[in-house]
């Protein structure tokens, strides 16, 4: 199939430049309306054209833009029709229209015509564009063109994924001097998917030289590849660490300062996440224009409104607790019990869509086959611009000082005048807005909805103990330290039996450390 | 601490406590009984882990017997749902099933989600002879003749999708992760699935299975495995993961830059509702089998979605009111409601015996389009195979079809000893004068 | 022999307690099986077998609150794991019910349907003499006990207390909660154990099997209490309420704590694996969710809503909530969770004592 479009293509490419006339009516009805191969014939016909409406008309059917109304095929886009035989817009969209179906086959081929068009576009980043959706699907008919496109190419970035498409292709040649560069040039920049090319060259070659040459290149590849490995598994660590560090940190604060067992604390991240979904929902309905940046506004509106849930629970429930850290456990229950059902009555059972602005979806490549997702880099920095902050806000301000003092020494702080009631209540709502922040930045990735919490608490709790209570620094080395060793070993043995050995570690760990990596110093006496 | 009196006192306190409370446990649901009404139950859990896909079942059921109820109901008899709450506790599931039967005497009860619940309450169902209607897709390898199964097996789900990956049209896979969360029905479809793709010529090294604990939320090590693994050869994944692990396990592999014109990924458990909280514009192209997408055009499923978002509006059900969904699991729910009504103005008694003798045979023309027969003789559904692909507003295009309804194998041919398995309950069961 | 058991009786209760155990023996063991065997089927007197799986539940979670309460009650240990213990009894009587069934499974086979479905030709080693009770017996005493013994004896030795105990309890359980959900460990995965047949020999769903096992549950549920109370109002009890107050001051009179500690977690859990065995097989169902954190600490709550440090209050916190749970899935299925809530709020709010504190104070009140 492709062989016919790029055969045609080959002695188009040279001569077609762009006009502006109708495409081939049947092709395109034949492209909308027919069977599975009739459509693939019909988009061989309307590359021929060789036209920037084509690249329109395939581009329309591979995003599902493509309508049918009657026979008429449509170009629709955010309300306004255009005709995609003709190119005209039309002046009311018809009533009665239905979406043109592209299957994943479909709209493969339809990419791959796009991206041959495109290989000489003039534009670099469309060439760009092109260049990788080629490298991912190119067969043997495609050589010559991307042979011709070489030649013309002035940009680096682009030539050698160009020659590396052509490397791929070349291995099958003839002349065993060709596929002696074809292997080395794959050696020097091939990724993950040259590997298997390659393995095939070391079965069936029968010229040494190319043999050695090939294993030589396996062994650059296995050398990327792991490098690549092991940066995607330290970030991955990283990245995990940095959902734990946020949704344990809120905890850390609570926990230390009034030895609160917060078992709703998972419910409170619960509520940030709502809250960023109702913040989501509000820049939907009246400010669409500014969609992409609702999580500026989200941030401060989940801090905020689960700081507010937390004081009104210390003012009403957790206050009359104190000095029975054991109980508070009971009734924080209660109260997740009825958060997670208050939610339910409000929000539904199910789960809730929180999208990703555009900025954050996706990810970069920064090594073949390692793509570093932008919500998770988002997500890590701004684990690191909280801790930031909250250690900002504990060192150097004068609720921060409180709070350390009421942590170390509840009595003596308030003889010397801390408003202790205040500050319990002040540190309370700071450690549940924390709670808040974690839930926007967990609706990133994850599930919004009322079991939420739930997944959450048991580690949280984990790395507060693990780090040592009433130390920030301890929370974070825990935290990162989880991560770590969970991503670390999950790529050995597994989810489960990860999580089983980290959990059968800090067990261990503690039995050595009863009172967590970092101990308040101090001889403080017991019970 | 302890004084001998108080302690007494104490006791007989307590008993009398606990004896009114059993009392008003007993005669509550009797005074609301009335005389011309039928009970059925309705076991669906409304808090805990399952909540999140078994709320709605319960209101699709109650919709449905409003609707039987608004026609004059059930040989004359109003239909009284009673419902109650399992909590997603397996346990409770059990007692639930042992209360509705005995003690509110409901004559069929429609519910259950996971496969461990259904194993829960089938002993229950099995001793005190009564219906359980099962609507939700699961591994096979079960004939009750106390419960009809509404949802799919897997050779009218699981199979048909991998046969349309291997065909040209879907893309010629020869490659294949199978990738779910750790249980049962994950489990069996995959042996189903190993010894299928075996019986085509794939190869062991071609065939990757991979399973993540319940809840499981990071994706990102197994998404990268994926990604390595496809750069083998034209790869396919075939998802099993648990409703709530997908949303984490979508997001990783829209952000890793997974397309599905590259991998595509087809899923058993994920419709219309666990869509509905993930963007769904990097997923474009991923695939699901079921028998029923809301996107069927059809006039009975015209109907439906009208109704179903007519009905959320009225009762006010929170999220549905304003993006009313429907789903496979809904629709089995709603068929299954509608064919024991028939099965019961066949049989002209509510009889367990006599209802279920009256089942076999019966048909519906169910939203899906497609006019469902339940089998004489194994309990399942004739249903259709469709496959859709994800569209970017959370809906799916119905790519391919079966021909028609196919035959449930709750047997599969493909796991080793089943060829001997009769594919009838009343062979199966330990009491066989009770169905002919 | 007679003098020291004479003076022990009295000592444990007085007269009225005895008598009120005396009457609610009567009712566990005479009453109910009468009004359930006897009773004609239509009659208002006839208890269904719906209430004696029921009660006969509730009276195995009575006993894991006992046990509950004599480590956290009297001991000031809270533990956020018990449900380990209670699942792991649970799984010993489970692994010889599945054994039972024989071929009377879905695959007709030798083996328990979850391994043929794995494709495991032979039992797993940890299967060892599972169809024999004995060693069911066994092992669900043994197991509990021995994990719990040296897990105890670890941490008690670390000196790990209060919250930091709590959560490795947790971490504990939560471990063994994902080691039982994965199919390789051999224990039937997600689904765990289901669809006995028998035990013993005899049908285990007849009514006459069901009152067995409901009567025998009753009758460890006394044989607990009575030595929960033995236990508290001896020696051994006092030197317990004294470490829960001041574990220091105690370790300086000479005592050493870890023994005491260890001898009542190791108990505790034991009590929870017979708990957990009775349960097993009137509830029919065993599995790993059984284990998940939230499960033990319903177990606290069940112990600090009846009133901690009081044995009569744990039985009634078990019986009160699981009542009110069981009662309100039905009665407000949508809206249990909100009574529930608030109802652990509001006992810890204003009733410190629990149950049992606010009887006492409405008598001494008056």
């Amino acid at each position: 199939m492709k062989f016919t479009i790029l055969v045609l293509l080959s002695a188009l490419i040279v001569c077609a430049t762009p006009h502006a006339v109708a495409l081939d009516r049947a092709a395109v009805e034949k492209l909308a309306l027919g069977d599975g191969e009739e459509r693939l014939e019909a988009i061989a016909a309307l590359i021929t054209e060789g036209d920037a409406r084509a690249v329109e008309v395939l581009d329309a059917l591979a995003s599902g833009d493509l309508q049918v109304a009657g026979k008429r095929v449509l170009i629709v886009k955010g309300g306004s029709a255009v005709d995609a035989v003709t190119g005209e817009k039309l002046a009311a969209l018809p009533a009665e229209r239905e979406d043109v179906v592209a299957n994943n086959r479909l709209r493969n081929a339809a990419q791959g015509a796009v991206a041959t068009l495109q290989l000489v576009s003039p534009d670099r980043a469309q060439r760009f564009a092109a260049a990788k959706a080629l490298s991912a699907s190119a067969d043997a008919s495609a050589l010559p063109l991307v042979k011709k496109a070489l030649e013309k190419e002035g940009d680096t970035d682009i030539r050698a994924l160009l020659a590396q498409i052509a490397a791929t292709l070349e291995l099958k040649a003839g002349d065993a001097k060709t596929r002696l560069s074809a292997v080395r040039t794959l050696g020097t920049s091939g990724g993950g998917n040259a590997k298997p090319l390659l393995l095939s060259v070391l079965e069936d070659e029968t010229d040494p030289d190319v043999k050695l040459e090939a294993k030589h290149s396996l062994k650059q590849i296995d050398k990327r590849l792991a490098w690549g490995q092991r940066a995607g598994l330290l970030f991955a660590g990283v990245s995990l660490g940095s959902i734990l560090l946020l949704a344990a940190l809120g905890l850390a604060i609570t926990y230390g300062l009034m030895g609160v067992i917060n078992m709703a604390h998972g419910e409170l991240i619960m509520i940030g996440a709502y809250a960023t979904f109702v913040v989501q929902n509000l820049f939907k309905a009246h400010m669409p224009s500014v969609f992409d940046w609702y999580l500026l506004c989200a941030v401060p509106v989940a801090f905020a409104v689960a700081a507010l849930v937390g004081m009104v629970l210390e003012r009403t429930v957790i206050r009359w607790l104190y000095g029975r850290p054991l109980e508070t456990l009971l009734a924080t229950w209660g109260i997740s019990l009825v958060l997670i059902q208050a939610v339910r009555t409000i929000f539904g059972a199910q789960n809730v869509q929180v999208e990703n602005p555009a900025f954050m979806s996706g990810g970069i490549e920064i090594m073949s086959g390692v793509v570093l997702p932008w919500s998770r880099i988002v997500i890590v920095s701004f684990a690191g611009a909280v801790l930031a902050g909250v250690w900002l806000l504990l060192t150097r301000t004068r609720l921060g000082l409180f709070i350390r003092g009421v942590t170390q020494n509840r009595g003596m702080a308030s003889c010397v005048g801390v408003p202790t009631a205040r500050v319990d209540t002040l540190a309370f709502g700071l450690g549940s807005g924390i709670a808040g922040l974690a839930g926007c930045a967990l609706s990133q990735i994850g599930n919004v909805g009322p079991d939420l919490g739930q997944s959450y608490i048991v580690d949280s709790f984990m790395v507060v103990v693990l780090g040592g209570v009433g130390q920030l620094a301890g929370t974070v080395y825990a935290a990162l330290g989880l991560g770590f060793a969970n991503k670390l070993l999950e790529s050995w043995a597994g989810a489960v039996l990860a999580k089983i050995a980290v959990l059968v570690f800090i067990i261990v760990f503690i039995q050595k450390r009863p009172q967590g990596m970092f101990a308040l110093k101090g001889r403080s006496v017991e019970t | 601490m302890f004084h001998r009196r108080s302690f007494l006192k104490r006791f007989s306190a307590l008993a009398s406590t606990l004896a009114v409370a059993a009392a008003v446990g007993v005669h509550a649901p009797d005074a609301l009984a009335q005389a011309k009404t039928v009970k059925v139950g309705i076991l669906h859990s409304l808090s805990g882990t399952m909540a999140i896909s078994e709320t709605v079942l319960k209101d699709v059921a109650l919709m449905a017997i409003d609707e039987i109820n608004a026609k004059g109901g059930v040989m004359g008899m109003k239909i009284e749902p009673v419902v109650v709450d399992p909590a997603s506790n397996w346990p409770l599931f059990a007692e639930k099933a042992r209360q509705l039967i005995s003690q509110d005497k409901v004559a069929v009860t429609f519910g259950c989600w996971t496969s461990v619940s259904r194993k829960s309450v089938l002993p229950v169902f099995e001793e005190l002879n009564s219906l359980l209607f099962y609507p939700v897709q699961y591994e096979g390898e079960e004939i009750s003749r106390n419960v009809f199964y509404t949802g799919a097996a897997p050779n009218q789900q699981a199979i048909p999708a991998v046969e349309y990956l291997m065909s040209k049209e879907g893309g010629a896979a020869k490659r294949w992760v199978l990738l779910g969360t750790d249980y049962v029905y994950p489990r069996t479809t995959n042996k189903i699935l190993r010894a299928f793709l075996k019986s085509k010529g794939v190869a062991d090294k071609d065939i990757d299975e991979k399973y993540t604990p319940f809840g499981h939320s990071d994706y990102q090590t197994i998404v990268a495995d994926v990604k390595k693994f496809a750069a083998g050869g034209k790869t396919a994944v075939v998802s099993t993961i648990n409703g709530d692990s997908n949303v984490p396990f979508y997001k990783e592999l829209g952000n890793q830059g997974l397309k599905a014109t590259d991998v595509p990924v087809v899923a058993f458990s994920v419709g219309e509702e666990e869509l509905r909280g993930v963007d769904t514009k990097p997923l474009v192209g991923h695939l699901a089998a079921w028998n029923y997408f809301m996107s069927i055009k059809a006039p009975a499923n015209d109907e439906f979605t009208k109704k179903w978002a007519s009905y959320a509006k009225a009762k006010n059900i929170a999220g549905h009111k304003d993006k009313p969904l429907t789903n496979d699991p809904m629709e089995a729910t709603y068929i299954g409601i509608y064919m024991w009504k028939q099965a019961v103005e066949k049989a002209k008694s509510f009889d367990t015996d006599k209802v279920a003798a009256a089942m076999g045979g019966q048909t519906f023309t169910a939203p899906s389009g497609i006019t469902s027969k339940m089998d004489e003789k194994n309990h399942h559904l004739h249903k259709a195979v469709f496959i859709g692909e994800v569209k970017a507003d959370g809906q799916f295009n119905v790519v391919w079809k079966t021909k028609g309804p196919v035959k449930a194998q709750p047997w599969s041919p493909f796991i080793p000893g089943n060829d001997k398995k009769k594919d009838e309950p009343a062979l199966m069961a330990e009491k066989p004068a009770a169905k002919k | 022999m007679s003098g020291p058991l004479t003076s022990t009786f009295t000592l444990l209760y007085g007269a009225r307690g005895w008598s009120a155990l005396a009457a609610a023996g009567c009712v566990l063991f005479v009453a109910f099986p009468m009004l359930n065997l006897l009773a004609p089927a239509d009659s208002v007197l006839q208890l269904s077998a719906y209430w004696v799986t029921l009660i006969g539940k509730i009276m195995c979670y009575a006993i894991v609150a006992v046990a509950m309460d004599l480590i956290w009650g009297y001991c000031g240990i809270l533990s956020l794991g018990h449900g380990l213990f209670f699942a792991l009894g649970g799984y010993g009587m489970g692994m010889y019910l599945m054994r039972q069934i024989g071929r009377d499974g879905q695959y007709r086979a030798e083996l328990p349907d979850f391994m043929v479905f794995l494709d495991w030709k032979e039992l797993p080693w940890h299967w060892w003499n599972s169809d024999s009770f004995a060693w069911a017996l066994l092992l669900a005493v043994a197991v509990p006990g021995l994990l719990a013994y040296v897990f105890g004896y670890f941490a008690f030795r670390s000196r790990i207390k209060g919250v930091y105990f709590s959560i490795i309890t947790q971490a504990l359980t939560f471990a063994a909660m994902l080691l039982f959900f994965r199919n390789e460990t051999g224990f039937g995965g997600n689904n765990g154990f289901t669809d006995f047949k028998r035990i013993l020999g005899f049908p285990i769903t007849t009514p006459q099997t069901r009152m067995v096992l409901f009567t025998l549950t009753g009758a460890v549920l006394i044989a607990t209490l009575l030595l929960g109370r033995y236990l508290v109002t001896s020696k051994f009890g006092r030197v317990l309420a004294a470490i829960r107050d001041a574990e220091q001051r105690v370790m300086f009179c000479g005592y050493n704590t870890l023994h005491y500690k260890l001898f009542i977690w190791t108990l505790s859990a034991v009590l929870c694996g017979i708990a957990g065995a009775l349960y097993v097989t009137q509830v029919g169902i065993i599995n790993p969710g059984e284990m998940s954190p939230a499960n033990s600490i319903e177990i606290a709550i069940w112990v600090a809503v009846g009133g901690r440090g009081t044995l009569a209050g744990a039985i009634a916190g078990a019986g009160v909530v699981n009542g009110a749970k069981s009662f309100f899935t039905q009665v407000f299925p949508e809206y249990w969770l909100y009574v529930l809530g608030m109802m652990f709020i509001l006992v810890t709010l204003f009733m410190p004592q629990g149950i049992v504190g606010l009887l006492n104070k409405s008598r001494s009140g008056k």
